[in-house]
């Protein structure tokens, strides 16, 4: 991104919007862990980096000590005033209003509903492989992986499909654009909430079978979610379910081309997907998430304060050598596994069975329709950094 | 053998029903439960202690017997 001066110490001025932390951040967070556990930047006005699985799963289940009431480090603290519900609903309320807020969207979610969303899904990324037949060279980030959340989330949701580049749009500027000037990035979330407010004006007034007349007619506490709460969580639905499962499909196929070895296993033995698939989640988790202080205190031996960020590295959790056995090795096989993926206790991630779900059903289709593939060009592979970490650029050789 | 899934500590990630829908099973929010009270066959033993290495919350107690 480059808008910050490049990175020379990562334990007293780290940026997790470097192009190091992009590129490769595992011997970053491992050398912390082992030097630095929590360390300290005065980079956005002051944010803590834990590296310990110990720390981070403390940090998630202390709602206490800890608010959500930012989950995405920049220069900007949202005022107190957007509490209980906060900026987008879930993710960044704390309890008690937090558990209503989440119960809404749960039985949207569950495996149930998600399983009734999965013939959809195969058939979309059938057409997306055929389209990509015949080629030398394929992005499976770009050409591939980019599209499927995107579809699902707006069959669900019920917005028109061929609006799907500029959701992209608007969830590139959210989570990429923490570097950009306050007033670019305003200027992209006004731009997102006007356009969220003509399509759910739509449905109020023509109600149809979808999540936003859904979400409509729901209520919390006996009284129907307000305009501004409906409108928030469909946001965070955008924001929250598109780039992070881009990332997780495109970093599996990233590991599957540079790793002949677990491709050709799954091809030969489809049902070890699943397992497979919990072991580039981990090896791979593509969140990170973060918290604000909620009061000057000690933790970990850190003297935090008040409205300080601490970011929560799941993807650094998931390779704490404390936490998991050979923790940077990527085990296909690998039976334990408790990782983090979709983070710890309250929040845990709402979309997790329909993320698996997209996930599993992508990889499938991609390898039964291309057993063979490989890098093209390591260099070429580009990572976002920040904290969705995945291949936006992966050119793959097919043959 | 028995398993029982703590309502106070799941968060509803799913990995127990994914791995073992012999023994558990999920609501209509996602959260697992014990199928029926509980009772693990010898032959679904091991699939209970993958379950319950799985629980990335720790919901899931084994009583062994
Ligand atoms: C592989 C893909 C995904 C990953 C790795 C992921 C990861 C996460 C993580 C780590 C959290 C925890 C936030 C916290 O602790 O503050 C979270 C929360 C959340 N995620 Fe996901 N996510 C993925 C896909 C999705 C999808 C597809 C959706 C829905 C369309 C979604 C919706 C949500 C929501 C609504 C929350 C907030 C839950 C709450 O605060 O109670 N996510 N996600
Ligand atoms: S794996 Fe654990 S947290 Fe997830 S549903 Fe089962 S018991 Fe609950």
């Amino acid at each position: 991104m480059g808008l910050h001066e490049p990175v020379e110490d990562w334990a007293s001025d780290f940026d997790h919007t470097d192009d190091a932390w992009a590129a490769d951040p595992f011997p970053i967070w491992n050398e912390l862990r082992q030097t630095c556990p929590v360390a300290h930047s005065d980079r956005y006005r002051g944010v803590w980096l834990p590296t310990r699985h110990e720390d981070i799963s403390a940090i998630a289940y202390d709602t206490e000590r800890f608010t959500s009431r930012s989950v995405v480090v920049s220069e900007f603290r949202p005022p107190h005033e957007m509490a209980p519900a906060g900026v987008a609903p879930p993710i960044s309320s704390d309890p008690p209003f937090h558990k209503g807020a989440r119960r809404v969207l749960l039985p949207a979610f569950s495996p149930q509903a998600v399983d009734r969303l999965e013939p959809s899904t195969r058939a979309y990324c059938e057409e997306l492989v055929d389209g990509l037949r015949g080629h030398d060279v394929v992005d499976a980030a770009e050409g591939y992986a980019q599209h499927i959340p995107v579809r699902v989330i707006a069959h669900m949701l019920g917005l028109p499909e061929a609006d799907a580049d500029r959701f992209r749009g608007f969830v590139n500027h959210v989570l990429e654009g923490v570097a950009l000037p306050m007033e670019e990035r305003a200027a992209g979330m006004l731009e997102l909430f006007e356009y969220l407010k003509a399509q759910i004006d739509d449905h109020v007034a023509h109600p149809r079978d979808d999540l936003i007349s859904y979400l409509l007619d729901a209520e919390l506490d006996g009284e129907k979610l307000d305009f501004f709460h409906v409108g928030r969580t469909i946001a965070l639905l955008l924001i929250a379910g598109i780039d992070t499962t881009w990332s997780a499909v495109g970093a599996s196929l990233w590991h599957l081309a540079g790793h002949p070895a677990d491709r050709e296993r799954l091809v030969a033995e489809p049902e070890l997907l699943p397992t497979a698939m919990e072991e580039l989640l981990r090896a791979y988790a593509p969140v990170t998430m973060a918290r604000l202080v909620r009061e000057d205190m000690d933790f970990a031996g850190c003297p935090m304060k008040a409205d300080d960020f601490v970011l929560l590295p799941f993807p650094a959790a998931n390779r704490d050598p404390d936490a998991f056995d050979r923790a940077d090795e990527v085990l296909i096989d690998r039976e334990v596994n408790r990782h983090a993926a979709f983070g710890l206790g309250i929040h845990r991630c709402a979309g997790s069975h329909l993320a698996r779900m997209e996930m599993r059903v992508a990889l499938e289709v991609w390898l039964e329709a291309f057993p063979t593939f490989h890098l093209a060009d390591p260099a070429a592979v580009r990572w976002s950094g920040g904290q969705v970490r995945g291949p936006r650029t992966l050119p793959l050789r097919m043959s | 053998m028995r398993v029982h899934v703590d309502q106070e500590i799941c968060e509803g990630h799913g990995r127990c029903y994914a791995i073992a829908p012999e023994l558990f099973e999920p609501d209509e929010i996602g959260n697992g439960h014990e199928v029926g009270d509980g009772t693990v066959t010898p032959e679904l033993e091991r699939k209970a202690r993958l379950a319950v290495g799985n629980c990335p919350e720790r919901a899931i107690t084994v009583e062994e017997g």
